[in-house]
């Protein structure tokens, strides 16, 4: 990339400053790592972290709707750190597929924490909960609105070292066992994607995913793209807990206290299929093509595995992490059928993921809390005790399963009906499956934990707002997007579309026209 | 030099997965940190290998010389060498708490999360 001496080059260089405005593209990440900052001071005041952690991620959820409500606005919005210009400066580019991730994260998050005042003890905040918990949304936040790919990987391993931090909480001998797993394999996955990067960036001499976005076309016979988008595939596959390199996630994400396995459920396989979809749907349309059918089939294979797995359980903690892996089979489904009506399905089913996952986790800690135990073959009489407990638990459950008039079905409809439209029938097949299956499964988990009995008398704690409040606000969510798909399934469409076509993307990048 | 450094990098990836695929923790912890130098040496060959212009713009020019070395990938690989220690001191630290916690570094016998014979769901009231 070194110029011929004499170019100028002062056209990379940035002479305005910022506008004001496009600060509010960083400002999630600078928010969440300055409150966190901030946590740290004071962490020999444990009791003000809690109120900061919840009023800092209530603003965060305003700052990413206000970011959202930008895009859908002015369509992509850049912003350049430092004076150099992209591609060779580092640039932050939120569309509108990563706005709407931001924002579905910011409010599983503020769920989360809101849940977390009565779950985290105070021990658990002296390790630092609510630190851990901002710095995990600096990270998360980041890998949504990046523009860079080696950004990318940056803020994989700065939600990771987080999501460390958090699992270890406690220091219970199945914690270390579950984070030892953890650990490992999401580092080695991380690994993965800096040997990705580092071909592409000997491939492509650049970072920039709108650079790149570009530059893909004409180098398609030259470099070997398609074994690029395998080994990204592979990469982003071990985040989100694909079949067959999933098994870490069965193993970790039932022992962290339950609010701390909402949010890794929430939050970090959405991660990884965000970056899926980034980098298979935007930058490698053509190989994405190439490699459909084996990204169809380990789709399909994960949604099968996943329920399969969720009927085998016991622990309803581990049954979830088995859903969780036959929901990424879904979005990985919309990947592999690739046309704007698939990522489409794709990116609603995420975003209803983050936040049905969320709602799950509390929920099973909810009726743990009530019921004493995770087993199923434990629990009883919820129903009869708790009757609005166990209304909210059976819309989730539906929800779960892709069932109307709940937000999984209309993801579950566009992606049957995409795969059908390329006559992929045995994906939709497999995907209709799933979805039987997790519906048994949920309904052994009602029937048992629900309408039995009660084996061992229900406790008669009371469940604070702390508690109720999230639950409810999700199932609302939930349920509204359930009835009311029109907004959010628009959005979704659009966002496909500028995937699909990121001509959009690459102006707000390259405002003047693409250097050569 | 590329070739050669290919090799290189080659031969830390087969000693990583060679050590990854080992049932001891500690091992496997030897192999990140090699599979991790074998990453930032991949990210060095990726960037062009001279060493004979310095990436430094003289005085009386505005770019740099022809020829010159990339600064980038090693900009790339200082924030990758920070990450990539940084982990490793914390699984290191990890695996020495669950040697002490749980008794073995025998990732076969670490089934403390997973046990082995798991009851059976419920089939009826």
């Amino acid at each position: 990339m070194a110029a011929p001496i004499g170019t100028d080059l002062s056209a990379a260089l940035l002479t305005a400053p910022v506008p004001a405005s496009d600060w509010l593209v960083i400002l999630p990440v600078v928010h969440c790592i300055m409150l966190g900052a901030l946590m740290l001071m004071l962490r020999a005041h444990v009791r003000l972290h809690a109120v900061i952690a919840v009023l800092g991620l209530a603003a965060l959820v305003v700052i990413d709707a206000v970011l959202l409500k930008r895009v859908m606005d002015d369509g992509p919005v850049t912003m350049v750190m430092g004076r150099w210009l992209p591609p060779f400066g580092i640039a932050f580019t939120v569309d509108l597929f990563g706005a709407l991730m931001a924002l579905a994260a910011a409010i599983a998050a503020l769920a989360g924490s809101l849940y977390a005042l009565t779950d985290i003890d105070a021990g658990g905040r002296r390790f630092g909960f609510f630190p851990f918990l901002m710095l995990l949304m600096a990270g998360v936040s980041g890998a949504f609105l990046t523009g860079d790919i080696f950004n990318l990987y940056v803020w994989f391993e700065v939600l990771l070292i987080s999501s460390f931090g958090l699992l270890i909480l406690g220091s219970e001998r199945e914690q270390i066992d579950g984070a030892m797993k953890y650990a490992v394999l999401n580092l080695i996955g991380t690994t993965l994607f800096l040997i990705a990067v580092g071909y592409l960036y000997a491939i492509f001499g650049t970072l920039n995913m709108a650079d790149i976005a570009l530059k893909a076309a004409g180098l398609r016979d030259a470099a070997p793209l398609v074994t690029l988008a395998a080994l990204f595939l592979l990469a982003f596959a071990m985040k989100a807990a694909v079949f067959p390199v999933n098994f870490w996630l069965p193993a970790s994400y039932h022992t962290p206290r339950i609010v701390v396995s909402a949010l890794f459920a929430g939050l970090l396989t959405k991660v990884g299929i965000y970056a899926l979809i980034r980098v298979m749907v935007m930058l490698l349309p053509v190989e994405r093509e190439a490699l459909s059918l084996m990204i169809a089939l380990v789709g399909a294979a994960t949604v099968i595995i996943g329920a399969l797995g969720a009927l085998a359980q016991t622990d309803i903690r581990r049954m979830l992490g088995y859903v969780i892996i036959s929901g990424i089979g879904n979005m990985l489904a919309g990947i592999a059928v690739g046309t704007p009506d698939g990522v489409s399905g794709s990116v609603f089913y995420a975003l209803h993921s983050v936040v049905l996952m969320m709602a799950l986790y509390l929920l099973a800690g909810q009726a743990a809390c009530l019921g004493g135990s995770f087993q199923i073959g434990a629990l009883g009489g919820l129903y009869r005790e708790r009757g609005w407990f166990a209304a909210v638990s059976l819309i989730l459950f539906l929800a779960a399963c892709g069932l109307p008039p709940f937000s999984g079905f209309w993801p579950k409809v566009i992606l049957v009906k995409a795969s059908l439209d390329i006559g992929a029938w045995w994906l939709a097949a497999a995907l209709l499956t799933g979805g039987f299956l997790t519906t048994i499964c949920f309904g052994r988990v009602f029937l048992l934990a629900y309408w039995r009995p009660a084996q061992a008398p229900v406790k008669a704690v009371a469940i604070g707002w702390q508690s109720a409040l999230p639950l409810l606000a999700l199932t609302g969510l939930v349920t509204g997007f359930g009835i009311l798909p029109e907004p959010l399934l628009s959005l979704a469409q659009a966002a496909a579309g500028s995937l699909a076509d990121p001509a959009a993307y690459i102006h707000s990048v390259f405002p003047e026209g693409a250097p050569n | 030099m590329e070739p050669l450094f290919a090799i290189l990098v080659g031969l830390f990836f087969f000693a990583a997965v060679y050590l990854l695929l080992s049932k001891f923790s500690i091992r496997i912890m030897l192999g990140i940190a090699i599979l991790g130098n074998a990453v930032n040496l991949l990210l060095f060959t990726a960037g062009r290998l001279t060493r004979e212009v310095p990436p430094i713009i003289p005085a009386d020019l505005d770019a740099l010389p022809a020829g010159a070395a990339n600064p980038l990938p090693q900009a790339l690989i200082l924030t990758a060498i920070v990450i990539s220690f940084s982990f490793l001191a914390f699984l290191l630290v990890l695996t020495y708490r669950a040697y002490q916690d749980i008794g073995t570094d025998n990732t076969d016998e670490m089934r403390v999360a997973e046990p082995d014979d798991p009851p059976l769901p419920p089939v009826g009231y």
